[in-house]
């Protein structure tokens, strides 16, 4: 459905909300921007759950900026990480996106000298608020890394390591969380059978499913990945990639990828970085994964998704 | 090549005979003669010199190794034949009575290094990982520039130290014997600790922290499990090194004649009973000092053998 303005895309989203009315709407409509359609939908909700998911983004930067002691790493980000959506972070590297998912879940704090202004929404609460609780925010917001990092501990106990920091719990549960993360991870019928040995014995692959494992077995709310595939082959890459759209069925996921063709392929959103001037990371545009690699509005996307750039 | 093609004007300084091809081909054989020769020489004096080194080195290694065979050798013909049950069970009698055992300066030395392990090895540990997170502040550098001066102290001084601190005023006792051991071991445990911890990869760390672990259980559940090989190794090195020494006790638990475990009294140990019989004038004394040795070594041995087993099998 192509796009001649912004005004006909409030037109389209308008149309999307009669499709909404219909029960139809759990579809997402790629042509529309996500903003234009929250206030849509905020209009004739289908259901009310619904509509303050849609209203609300559950996470939401506002005019963030990130430092590293003087240096601005991250300028004026405001980005919404929609529910049950993959949100995906592209640009070229140095751009700060590393910088931006971190600071998601304050993993920056463990940088000396790092800080942030503005805010991070999370259901409507700001994490960098005073008197929150820090380690609260990593258990409702997960991370998995770059490169797979196993604990040097078995499979069994690497799944069950966020689980048990909750407190003792019966054998028999935990031994049920392990099994469920495990299979919604894709990994349990190749550890089945060797939960007790080390996790360090699997491949790269494998370690980054354990990984995502180690991650949904806390049931987070949202779960972040930064370039989770980059040390993967094609084969474990796709397997990751068929495992967040398992995933999205139940979290929101942000990624960061600099694999244009995975952020095509596996996100709903995306969002564009890239460095300004003074080498500060600015996300130049925000849109529906389909607009930003068709019809960018900004001649920088259109070159970078293109690979014209970087 | 380029300059004989035929577009090229012809070029008088450029045009050669036969007799210059020849020339010069005569010439670029002799230079690559004299290299050929020149690389031979070379590599003649590369060998001699290699051989010469080679035989040196091997000269030093052997002449290393000739003290500790003949010490080994040595401790072990003179040691051995002392070694019964009676003298692993039995308690110091009097010379008349056959001179009896070392088994109180066996229990006295188990105490001794117990307790400094006690003490120091916590410490120690914590201390390494306050200074592998904070390595830069005063007090982490202050503790880093401390240990490195404590592990350069001669052990007598740590003895002379604890003995104006726990002894004079009170009494020789094995706490004070204990506390000079710890504060040996102390730098031992705490560097090698700082150095395994140092090892363990950062992302292990993100990763904890990542699922909602606090700093602390992240220290013991992740990092010292991860580092636990090496840091057992550093452990028993730091056993090792105090279960010979003799000097700090000297002042502190003094030494004695009796099983004993009372902590505020004196206590005897391997190193003390060694030395105290090796300086009396009586051939008993100075079998069972030989059969001493023979134990402290053998538990020195172990205690390395048993840490190089530990490095070499990763746990996991
Ligand atoms: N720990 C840090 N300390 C100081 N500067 C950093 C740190 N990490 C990243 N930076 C800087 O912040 C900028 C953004 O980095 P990063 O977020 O890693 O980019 P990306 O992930 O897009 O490649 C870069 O200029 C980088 O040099
Ligand atoms: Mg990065």
């Amino acid at each position: 459905m192509p796009i001649a303005s912004s005004s006909a895309r409030v037109a389209i989203s308008l149309h999307g909300v009669t499709i909404v009315q219909q029960g139809k709407g759990v579809l997402p409509d790629m042509n529309t921007s996500p903003l234009a359609r929250e206030n849509a939908q905020s209009h004739a909700p289908a259901t009310a759950g619904e509509a303050a998911a849609a209203v609300m983004p559950k996470m939401q930067t506002e005019s963030l900026s990130i430092y590293y002691g003087n240096f601005r790493a991250v300028a004026d980000v405001t980005l919404p990480v929609r529910d049950r959506k993959i949100t995906a972070i592209i640009g070229p590297s140095g751009c700060g996106k590393s910088t931006l998912i971190r600071s998601l879940n304050r993993m920056n704090d463990l940088i000396a000298g790092a800080h942030a202004g503005g805010k991070v929404m999370l259901d409507g609460e700001d994490i960098y608020a005073s008197g929150i609780d820090v380690v609260d925010i990593r258990r409702r917001v997960g991370m998995v890394f770059q490169r797979p990092n196993p604990f040097p501990k078995s499979i069994y106990d690497n799944v069950a390591f966020g689980v048990r920091l909750y407190g003792r719990i019966p054998k028999a549960e935990l031994d049920d969380i392990v099994e469920t993360s495990l299979r919604r991870s894709a990994l349990w019928d190749e550890v089945k059978d060797k939960l007790k040995q080390s996790a360090m014995a699997l491949s790269g692959g494998q370690q980054q499913r354990l990984c995502i494992a180690r991650a949904i077995a806390v049931e987070p709310e949202v779960i972040l990945m930064d370039e989770p595939c980059s040390a993967l082959d094609p084969v474990a890459t796709l397997k990751i990639e068929e495992l967040m759209q398992e995933l999205k069925q139940d979290y929101a996921i942000v990624i960061v990828t600099h694999n244009m063709q995975q952020a095509a392929r596996v996100s709903d959103t995306t969002a564009m970085m890239m460095m300004r001037a003074d080498r500060a990371g600015e996300m130049i545009e925000f849109d529906e994964t389909q607009i930003i690699f068709t019809k960018p509005r900004d001649k920088r996307t259109e070159d970078y998704v293109s690979g014209r750039f970087g | 090549m380029a300059r004989g093609t035929m577009t090229d004007p012809p070029n008088p300084a450029a045009r050669t005979t036969e007799a210059d091809v020849a020339d010069t081909q005569a010439i670029r054989a002799r230079a690559r003669q004299r290299r050929v020769q020149a690389s031979m020489a070379r590599e003649r004096v590369r060998r001699v010199t290699n051989a010469v080194m080679l035989g040196l080195t091997g000269l030093a290694t052997l002449l290393a190794l000739i003290p500790l065979v003949w010490i080994i050798v040595d401790v072990v013909l003179l040691g051995a034949p002392s070694i019964t049950p009676d003298f692993l069970t039995q308690s110091f009698k009097p010379a008349s009575l056959g001179g009896g055992g070392v088994l109180h300066a066996i229990v006295g030395s188990l105490i001794l290094v117990g307790l400094a392990s006690v003490m120091s090895i916590p410490i120690g540990i914590l201390a390494a990982f306050y200074v592998v997170r904070n390595p830069n502040t005063t007090l982490g550098l202050a503790v880093r520039f401390g240990t490195d001066v404590l592990a350069g102290l001669p052990s007598i001084v740590v003895g002379l130290f604890v003995y104006t601190l726990l002894v004079v005023g009170r009494s020789y006792s094995a706490l004070a014997g204990a506390v000079a051991l710890a504060i040996l071991m102390l730098p031992i445990v705490l560097r090698t600790t700082e150095e395994m911890l140092k090892l363990v990869p950062d992302s292990l760390r993100e990763g904890a922290l990542g699922l909602g672990a606090p700093e602390w259980k992240t220290a013991f559940s992740v990092l010292l499990p991860a580092a636990l090989t090496g840091v057992l190794t550093g452990l028993m090195l730091a056993v090792a090194r105090v279960s010979g020494e003799t000097a700090p006790l000297l002042f502190t638990a003094l030494g004695s004649n009796v099983l004993s475990s009372a902590l505020n009294r004196p206590i005897a140990s391997l190193p003390l009973t060694l030395f105290v019989y090796a300086t009396q004038p009586d051939p008993i004394r100075h079998a069972q000092a030989w059969a001493i040795a023979l134990i402290i070594m053998v538990i020195v041995l172990a205690l390395n053998i048993g840490a190089r087993l530990i490095a070499r099998h990763r746990a996991m």
